[in-house]
């Protein structure tokens, strides 16, 4: 099972999971990722490059079951305005035992931070909007998997 | 081709998107931008820092010494911050 879910609408974790927890292995991993009151955010704005986001999410997932043996594999990411508190993105894996979810996981946000084609933009109370800028502690991390 | 582009480079340049007849002489996709940035001063604004820029060719990400080749569409962009 490989999934790739761009949203406009608010995400539900658990759909996405319980289809993972279903396909008979004995661990799902995942990582939600939720959008951070950073000081006075009220929301944040994800653009994307749709197609080539599809494809770049599939492509990970393909690297991911190719690099570890998995049962399943989901990616559903927000677009759209996103409120403080909701969730932005939802990464899951299944497998028979924990250590290739738990990797997997790790691997597939990783590595969506610094490939996958998503901009963000932070909305203050006050009316104001600021773009987030790439870090290169993400590029850090995502080069760990290289 | 198509240029497509997204996020702050959308807004310094202020279109999401333009055709244009790429040069003879423009073979990779750092050419095509230099010559792309003569289009205006925003373009100019927006193209100016090849370091703080990303490109796709029909949507693979490459780098700017990539060969344009058939490519229909190059999309330029800053880097990602999705996640």
């Amino acid at each position: 099972m490989k999934i790739v879910r761009i949203s406009n609408a608010a995400i539900q974790p658990d759909e996405g999971l319980a289809a993972l927890a279903g396909l008979g292995g004995g661990a799902v991993s995942s990582f939600t990722g939720i959008a951070r009151d950073d000081g006075g955010v009220t929301a944040i704005e994800l653009e994307h490059y749709p197609g080539m986001t599809e494809a770049s999410l599939s492509s990970l997932i393909e690297a991911a079951t190719a690099r570890w043996s998995l049962l399943g594999a989901i990616i559903t990411h927000r677009v759209g305005i996103v409120p403080v508190g909701a969730p932005v993105v939802v990464v899951g894996a299944a497998s028979l035992h924990r250590a290739a979810a738990l990797e997997a996981t790790a691997f597939l946000i990783d590595r969506l931070k610094t490939e996958a084609p998503f901009w963000k933009r932070e909305h203050y109370a006050d009316g104001t909007a600021k773009w987030v800028d790439a870090k290169a502690s993400d590029d850090a991390r995502a080069e760990r998997w290289a | 081709m198509k240029l497509v582009y997204f996020a702050r480079v959308r807004e310094a340049i202020g279109l999401s998107s333009e055709e244009c007849d790429v040069p003879q002489d423009a073979r990779s996709v750092g050419d095509l931008v230099a010559w792309i940035s003569a289009r205006s001063e925003e373009h100019a604004c927006a193209l100016q820092d090849l370091s703080r820029l990303r490109f796709a060719l029909d949507q693979e990400m490459v780098a700017d010494d990539a060969l344009l080749g058939a490519a229909q569409e190059l999309a330029i962009f800053p880097p990602v911050t999705g996640g």
